[in-house]
């Protein structure tokens, strides 16, 4: 066990994927000597050589193009990239080729492909760098499309989606990108990469969160106990294929569900989880579900975006809709 | 059998830098003859030359504003223009009122040019709004961050103006690590499709962030345009006079039936990528030391004293304008109101829809709940 960021658990993560497999190269904008705007691939190129860890053109449909080349050429590309709101140019590549060629190919061609996108808001930057775009992927048939809110996750899941034969869409929660945590870089204790975990036990309302609202989600759960409400708290994960068999089984005992996700509400992930759960255990529902989301606007500039991420209170507000206890809709006199 | 031997494959290798661009003002401050863009600039008197001059003085100041402001934790980011100064300047300036430009994130040159003032740059780099004018005012785009698309746009604008029967052209301006983009190629073949008044304006300036130009051109990014169909020149982006001369040339063919033209502007980007940056990691210093002794500043500086058209008195009112110009740009900065927090449900739609009508009201409701709450 070490102290790493986040990103440092990543770093740490390729470097084993690199060493373990002579395959693995990994590929993107500014990677080589720069170490990516992040600093995650920072050394994998001296360590490595420009042969694995390669300088792209500036081009994002270029990239994962070439991605799938490599791939049916043995290789399993790791690719960066550099922000969420640049992977609509590789949109394309990504739904049309990597996602359908296994399909396609009726199983004849894999394509193990890992693609790395910092992704969310939180961190004042400009236009196009603060989406989060996982919504397109997850409908996407054919992606596996995961995310991570810890240093420890982020270091298992990164080495599982690149060992992955799948397509694997691996979110990065950049404002979290900082935090630090133990990491074990033992594969051994690593739950499958499906799977959603419960990170705080409660009784009275399900609150499902993923990447980077885990840790607000977190933080609202303690502020609920001390109002007196119980909340469980549920890192996702993995956002496709969903792990509902542990949701479920926490709305069935606690009658009331929560999601949250800094992207938009309309057509997201709150809305399948919503839906699903539903239709799966209605009988136990004690309320309609509620989504905390971000609102259906362009993600805004910087000076507003206090106002379009759930944060404690908004996340706190939804847990009072859940629990039937005053909140925003109702208002005071409620 | 005969073989067809397309383009030269003897020179497939030559650097990006193998032939070297037009030059009409020589880093010394010597003007040169050149054969076919002379005719382009013979109004350039003195009194023009002050002038863009001046414009590279006073964009100078504000970009060193920029980065100060941004620096003292009034901006969120700045991308520096440092050392670009005559390839904005000289490039915008050729243009009229009526044409349209596309522009990145770096051309705060440009937008000065276009009359836009300073006050208009403030709120998109700290973050008040996504933008700062209104393109039909000024003829120009808000910036674009995501690279390469605005090419298409300057190309799609262009066919606009031939369908109208009008002779504004567009212009796109982008860097040499945008060549690299499909939308970039794209432009091109459908500017030379529609034989559409475009200019592909390259900025050279040696970097994509940490990407040398060297890592994807094997060639001049000018020699790419040919193959499309459009004929490109290459000058030297740090010689105001023959960036003037190589617009002018593009927007005569352009407006004359003529269609698109390429220009690569090579120059040097002297500054980070942007103030997150640091260039350290990859600039090799002496290679910044080349560069900084063919400044586009001191070049004409040389050659307006040299022609006795600048003395010390009017070098120190320019400064003195400089000055103005970055001061009141700091004022417009610092006196940006905070936006309402509903302004965030603006402008989605033409109209708002029942849907967001209903989201913006809860939110105005939970903002309401905690004002109570406070009171
Ligand atoms: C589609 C897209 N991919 C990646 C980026 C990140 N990015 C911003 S600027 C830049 C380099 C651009 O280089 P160049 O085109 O030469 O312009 P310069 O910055 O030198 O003016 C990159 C990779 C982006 N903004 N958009
Ligand atoms: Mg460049």
């Amino acid at each position: 066990m070490s102290e790493m960021t986040l990103a440092g658990a990543i770093t740490a993560g390729l470097r084993h994927a690199l060493e373990a497999d002579e395959k693995v190269v990994v590929m993107g904008e500014d990677v080589g000597k720069l170490g990516g705007v992040f600093r995650v691939t920072d050394g994998l190129q001296r360590d490595f050589g420009p042969d694995r860890v390669m300088d792209t053109p500036l081009a994002e449909a270029g990239i994962l193009g070439t991605a799938v080349g490599l791939a049916y050429r043995g290789y399993r590309p790791v690719v960066e990239i550099q922000f969420d709101g640049f992977i609509y140019p590789a949109f394309d590549q990504i739904v049309a080729q990597v996602a359908k060629l296994h399909y396609r190919t009726r199983g004849a061609v894999r394509m193990p492909i890992t693609v790395r996108v910092p992704y969310g808001g939180g961190i004042g930057a400009v236009e196009h760098h603060s989406e989060s775009p996982e919504a397109y992927f997850t409908h996407t048939a054919g992606l596996r499309v995961v995310t991570c809110s810890t240093p420890q996750d982020a270091h298992w899941m990164l080495r599982q989606a690149v060992a992955s034969d799948d397509p694997v869409l691996f979110f990065e929660p950049k404002r979290r990108y900082w935090v630090k945590g133990e990491v074990s870089e033992s594969m051994d204790a690593a739950p499958p990469l499906e799977s959603a975990r419960v990170v705080v036990e409660g009784s009275d309302v399900t609150l499902v969160a993923y990447g980077p609202l885990v840790a607000t989600a977190i933080d609202a759960a303690a502020a609920a106990r001390d109002e007196g409400v119980s909340v469980e708290v549920i890192d996702l994960r993995s956002l496709s294929p969903v792990d509902f068999a542990t949701v479920e089984a926490s709305v069935r005992s606690t009658g009331r569900l929560v999601v949250t996700h800094e992207a938009q509400q309309f057509g997201g992930l709150g809305a399948e989880i919503a839906t699903s759960i539903t239709e799966r255990c209605f009988a136990h529902l004690r309320s309609a579900p509620v989504r905390v989301t971000g609102h259906d606007v362009p993600y805004p500039a910087s000076r507003l975006e206090d106002h379009f991420l759930p944060d404690l209170d908004r996340l706190l507000d939804g847990v009072d809709r859940a629990m039937g206890r005053v909140n925003s809709l109702t208002g005071w006199t409620a | 059998m005969s073989s067809v031997v397309v383009g030269s494959i003897e020179r497939a290798d030559a650097p990006p830098d193998a032939s070297s661009p037009a030059q009409l003002l020589a880093p010394d401050g010597t003007r040169h003859p050149h054969p076919s863009l002379d005719r382009h600039v013979a109004d350039l008197g003195p009194a023009q030359l002050l002038a863009l001059y001046e414009d590279m003085v006073v964009v100078r100041r504000i970009d060193r504003e920029g980065v100060a402001l941004q620096r003292q934790g009034q901006l969120g980011l700045w991308p520096p223009l440092l050392g670009q100064e005559a390839a904005q300047v000289g490039s915008a300036r050729a243009l009229r009122r009526d044409d349209f430009v596309f522009t990145s994130y770096r051309e705060h040159a440009v937008a000065y040019c276009r009359g836009i003032s300073v006050d208009h740059f403030m709120p998109m780099w700290r973050g008040t709004a996504a933008s700062g004018w209104d393109p039909f005012e000024f003829g120009m785009a808000p910036p674009g961050i995501i690279i390469g698309a605005q090419t298409l746009h300057a190309t799609g604008y262009a066919m606009g103006c031939v369908k109208d029967g009008v002779d504004s052209a567009a212009v796109a301006y982008f860097g040499d690590g945008a060549t690299s983009q499909g939308d970039v190629n794209e432009a091109m073949v459908f500017a030379a499709t529609f034989s559409a008044p475009v200019i592909f304006f390259c900025q050279n300036n040696h970097w994509a962030i940490s990407e040398p130009v060297e890592l994807v051109a094997r060639r001049p990014l000018a020699d790419r345009a040919p193959g499309f169909g459009i004929p490109s020149l290459r000058v030297d982006g740090n010689d105001v006079i023959a960036v003037t001369a190589a617009m002018r040339a593009a927007l005569e063919r352009a407006r004359s039936g003529g269609g698109p033209t390429f220009i690569e502007a090579v120059t040097y980007r002297m500054g980070p990528h942007t103030t997150s940056d640091d260039p350290t990691r990859y600039v090799d210093p002496l290679e910044r030391e080349e560069w900084a002794a063919k400044d586009p500043i001191e070049r004409l500086e040389r050659h307006l004293r040299s022609e006795g058209a600048l003395d010390e008195g009017r070098r120190a009112r320019v400064d003195e304008r400089a000055d103005a110009a970055a001061s009141a740009m700091r004022r417009a900065c610092l006196a940006l109101a905070e936006p309402e927090p509903l302004a965030l449900f603006d402008h989605v739609f033409t109209e708002p829809t029942s849907w967001l009508t209903r989201q913006r009201s809860q939110y105005e409701a939970y903002l309401a709940m905690f004002e109570e709450e406070r009171r």
